[in-house]
């Protein structure tokens, strides 16, 4: 990437390439006018209009003017940086430029989709190419800086995306670290019964992959462990992790269960997170018998040892490979990984914010992942659905939407609920007889095999009523409502309030981010949506990508998805970690900021503020020093320091003011 | 070979510079000896016709104080231009417009009102306002025309370099005046003073933490201040950061915070705006309402990020007001 050579006295030598974009362009602005307006502006030795510069020979029209030395800096009129910064670069470098010898002037999303007066428009576009050549003759030739990747990968969450991306990965070859929070990996996925459309067990398809995770020679699987810290930058990632005490050493635990059996507690006393509080647990357990790995966790807050001190230790007496230890302590480790995958998944939506539903005050009222426990052979009832006076419900209700779809709570929908509710709708008739009251806003099916499935539900016993549940009570005004539930909805199809008396309700709630995304959104430095998902680099063409280069988004932290969806994405991740590994390298954008250090007066307001901890105040020179790895070019430090003593490249305050002139000036 | 000759002037300013020059003490006797003031209007009884005499260049260098805002000063600094091989911003106001540049805010007839008519110490009954003409019997009186706008020096004419300050520090007079003697002079349009922020010569500087996390804006009146310490640390809104050092931090060493009068570093080029960024980049917190709470404890925010350099701004004026017409003729 060698400079070409300016002009004999030095003066820039600048070419202006306006693109027809077809008629994007071209029908709003006046072209031959712009190229003429062009032709007069500093510095400027050559026009050139082409209908798509983006083309082959549109690009070669650029790197002909470089090779025959006419030109050594590029103006590209056509569409958005964003678009084809990428592709002129890249042209230029390939006529032997400085790919940062260049600047686009945006005339077709700033200007010929925006503007309706074909004058108006034309005279824009020739504001804003004057804009981009005054800004080009102070563009200095960069660089960009090579920077090698570590190979390892780090994988947060183990839920299903977590633990495909994971498998992903390890299969390849690569090192990966998978972090757990929970003492068990498995996630959602390992509390569902059946999985929509195809009725397979979801524990079935789930466990085997859970245990090809436990033993992979190539994956570190920490549970009941959080990421606390991540510094650094794509390819050279330092993350610390917090490994909390399970009071009991992982490589000793067999998971023979006698520990749980020995606990002084002879029944379960405590809410079973797993089976979302409908079964008891002790405090030493396992969340399930499937649990990866395979470790009793012994839970302080209701462990009467560490209450009291007093407890016998039962449960250390049975262990016979002596594995509980009740002096563990939280253990912090630091690993260097090249590339993050986060799939930290999401909450439910928690019923009871709306209050009308009688969720927690009337007990026949379920949330859906309650009645996936429910219906779960393994559940705490081993799979019989029974009201709380014992009996079998005969018909049964089902809410769409709680939680979603609603401007008092989440204005999205969550993708997922139409179809378990289809499901459950089928498993509930399935294992009870009932008959189903679906009460829906709108039927959401998209997805291979989900139409059908809905067609073959609705030949079911379920009742499909289109209206949004107003409110559910107790309060019997006919004499057949008396001790049921009763669900009041428009029935919109048929235009009437309707009253249906059931035994038991689903309410099918939507999904959430995790309380915590906010901070692990800071802690990976990342973006998040308004709704608080966390947010893709580009909603289409890098949906797993984020805005930090290496970290990257699989399964329902990103948005809701189903378990198809979560597992793709995961495997789209997984391949854009390798991706990264697999080249061996990072190449960082030249766009950073640097100091000038004899401004730099060490005021420090700068070092704070960087998003990505790329300014440092070295305390022997006394001035702030950038890391130019770290620095992403998002200019925060720039725009705070107070003397100007901190520019950023392709961003000078002599480029913005020339850039500035160029719109003000000349038009 | 005869001694060069120096002018001094004075336009829209308090007198500070002045005192500034006998400030030097018994400095100024050897720039006596070096130079012939001849054209001093504080201190000696020149007139105008005594500058008016003078050959075109004849006047090796003019020192000009004050802000530049009536119809007789843009004549002066005009004149002293043409005589003049340098001229030389003397202070913030002919640097960046100086505190009179705040009368930026308003237009000449809103500031009259309020001067003459307005002000409780004022009992103008008879609402004599100034006027540049007058008929008395002897025959007919003016005064100058004051102007709407304020203008910093370089705004008026062309100037050779800049010593900043309110007033400017006797070092930098003497450096300056001995650069001009023995012609050893940076690039024209330069600052006489150094480039960098006064955070770097400030003795609190140490104590500065790397996060400021405001919270609360505070008034030097309101808290007892720590002496060694921080003051932006200490809530006080100091401009240091923003601020061209040169002054020996003297301000902050009495406890009292930078306003900025050396104004911004060579490569800003709006001060008060940098003042805001920066200031706002240190306040700590992410809720719209708690970011408004805490700096409308900011008192009078054009006052004080702008106190020395409105008329220099990007804006240089506020718009509200239409200026009145005559403002297009004044050069």
């Amino acid at each position: 990437m060698s400079q070409v050579e300016t002009g004999s006295n030095g003066t820039p030598k600048v070419g202006v390439y306006v693109c027809h974009c077809g008629i994007n362009i071209s029908q709003k602005v006046e072209i031959s006018e712009t190229v003429e307006f062009a032709k007069k502006l500093p510095y400027v030795t050559v026009v050139r209009e082409y209908k798509f510069m983006c083309s082959d020979p549109g690009q070669e029209l650029i790197q002909q003017d470089i090779r025959e030395g006419l030109v050594d800096r590029v103006v590209v009129a056509s569409c958005s940086p964003l678009m084809h910064e990428h592709t002129f670069r890249g042209a230029m470098a390939a006529g032997g430029g400085n790919p940062f010898l260049f600047q686009m002037a945006n005339i077709r999303e700033h200007v010929s989709w925006v503007t309706v007066d074909k004058k108006a428009a034309t005279k824009k576009a020739k504001a804003l190419i004057a804009a981009a050549v005054e800004r080009i003759a102070l563009h200095q030739p960069l660089e960009r800086v090579q920077v090698p990747v570590h190979p390892d990968v780090l994988v947060v969450g183990g839920g299903i995306a977590g633990i495909h991306a994971a498998l992903t990965l390890a299969d390849s070859g690569k090192k990966v670290y998978l972090v757990e929070r929970e003492p068990t990996i498995g996630g959602h996925m390992a509390k569902l019964d059946k999985t929509f459309p195809t009725l397979d067990c979801s524990a079935c398809i789930l466990t085997p992959k859970m245990s090809a995770v436990g033993a992979h020679p190539n994956i570190t699987l920490w549970t009941y462990s959080e990421v606390t810290k991540v510094d650094g930058y794509v390819g050279n990632f330092k993350v610390t992790v917090k490994r909390k005490p399970r009071y009991v050493d992982e490589e000793k635990c067999v998971g023979c269960l006698e520990c749980i059996e020995a606990c002084i507690f002879k029944e379960g006393k405590f809410r079973s997170e797993f089976d979302e509080g409908l079964s008891k647990r002790k405090p030493v357990y396992i969340p399930f018998p499937q649990a990866t790995p395979l470790v009793a966790v012994i839970d302080p807050e209701t462990c009467i040892e560490f209450k009291t001190g007093k407890c016998k230790k039962s449960c250390a007496e049975v262990c016979a490979p002596e594995a509980i230890d009740f002096e563990q302590t939280e253990k912090i480790k630091e690993i260097e990984v090249g590339a993050i995958v986060l799939a930290t998944g999401f909450k439910t939506f928690d019923a009871a914010r709306v209050s009308r539903y009688g969720y927690g005050k009337y007990p026949n009222v379920y949330t859906s992942l309650e009645v996936e426990r429910l219906v779960n052979a393994a559940g705490p009832t081993g799979g019989e659905v029974l009201l709380d006076n014992g009996k079998k419900p005969k018909t049964v209700g089902i809410v769409h939407c709680v939680g979603s779809r609603d401007e008092n709570t989440n204005p999205y929908c969550s993708r997922v609920c139409c179809m378990y509710s289809l499901k459950l709708a089928h498993l509930l008739q399935e294992r009870t007889g009932a008959e189903i009251y679906d009460f829906y806003i709108d039927m959401r099916t998209p997805g291979k095999g989900y139409e059908e499935f809905y067609e073959r539900v609705s030949q079911e016993k379920v009742h499909f009523i289109r209206g949004r549940v107003g409110e559910i009570t107790d309060w019997a005004m006919e004499p057949e409502e008396v001790g049921k539930l009763v669900m009041r909805a428009e029935d919109t199809l048929m235009g009437a309030v309707r009253r249906v008396p059931v035994d038991m309700v689903v309410l099918a709630v939507g999904l959430e981010p995790q309380d915590d995304a906010e901070e692990v959104r800071r802690i990976f430095n990342i973006g998040c949506s308004h709704d608080g998902w966390f947010l893709e680099r580009h909603p289409k063409l890098a949906p797993v990508s984020t805005f930090t280069d290496g970290v990257f988004l699989a399964g329902a932290c990103q948005g809701p998805k189903d378990i198809p969806d979560s597992v793709a994405q995961a495997g789209a991740a997984a391949s854009e970690a390798m991706a990264i590994i697999d080249r061996g390298y990072v190449e960082l954008e030249p766009n950073t900021a640097f100091i000038i250090e004899d401004l730099c007066s060490g005021c420090k307001t700068c070092v704070a503020i960087c998003p990505f901890s790329a300014t440092s105040f070295d305390e022997e020179k006394k001035v702030v020093v950038v890391n130019g790895a770290l620095c992403k070019g998002c200019g925060t430090c720039v725009a705070a320091c107070p003397s100007g003593a901190l520019q950023q490249n392709l961003f000078t305050d002599e480029q913005i003011f020339h850039e500035i002139k160029g719109v003000v000036s000349y038009v | 070979m005869s001694k060069p000759k120096v002018g001094f002037y004075w336009c829209a300013s308090c007198g500070g510079c002045e005192e500034a020059v006998i400030d030097l003490a018994e400095d100024i006797l050897p720039i006596v000896e070096a130079v012939d003031i001849v054209f001093w209007p504080v201190a000696m009884d020149f007139k105008r016709a005594d500058v008016e005499a003078l050959s075109d260049g004849e006047l090796a260098v003019s020192f000009i104080n004050g802000s530049v805002r009536s119809s007789e000063q843009y004549e002066m600094v005009g004149l002293l231009r043409a005589k003049s091989q340098l001229i030389v911003a003397f202070g913030s106001c002919a640097h960046l417009g100086g505190i009179p540049g705040l009368a930026n805010m308003f237009d000449r007839k809103e500031m009259f009102e309020e001067i003459y008519l307005r002000l409780p110490s004022v009992n103008n009954d008879k609402r004599v306002m100034p006027a540049e003409e007058i008929t008395v019997p002897e025959g007919k009186l003016t005064l100058p025309a004051s102007w709407d706008t304020v203008k910093t020096l370089d705004q008026v004419i062309e100037v050779d370099y800049y010593l900043p300050g309110c007033p400017p520090p006797v070092d930098l007079i003497k450096e300056a005046v001995n650069a001009i003697l023995s012609g050893e002079l940076p690039p024209k349009g330069s600052v006489l003073a150094p480039d960098v922020a006064l955070c770097e010569e400030c003795p609190r500087r140490d104590s500065k933490p790397e996060e400021l996390a405001l919270k609360e804006f505070k008034r030097p009146h309101e808290i007892e201040i720590d002496p060694e310490k921080c003051l932006l640390a200490q809530g006080l809104l100091c401009l240091g950061p923003v601020t061209r050092k040169g002054c020996g931090a003297s301000c902050v060493s009495v406890n009292m915070p930078c306003t900025g009068c050396m104004g911004p570093t060579g490569r800003v080029m709006d001060y008060g705006a940098k003042a805001l960024s920066a200031i706002a980049s240190s306040v700590d917190s992410k809720d719209e309402h708690e970011i408004s709470a805490i700096l409308d404890r900011i008192v009078d925010p054009v006052g004080t990020f702008y106190r020395y350099s409105l008329p220099a701004s990007l804006l240089h004026r506020c718009y509200q007001q239409t200026a009145s017409e005559d403002e297009g003729k004044e050069q």
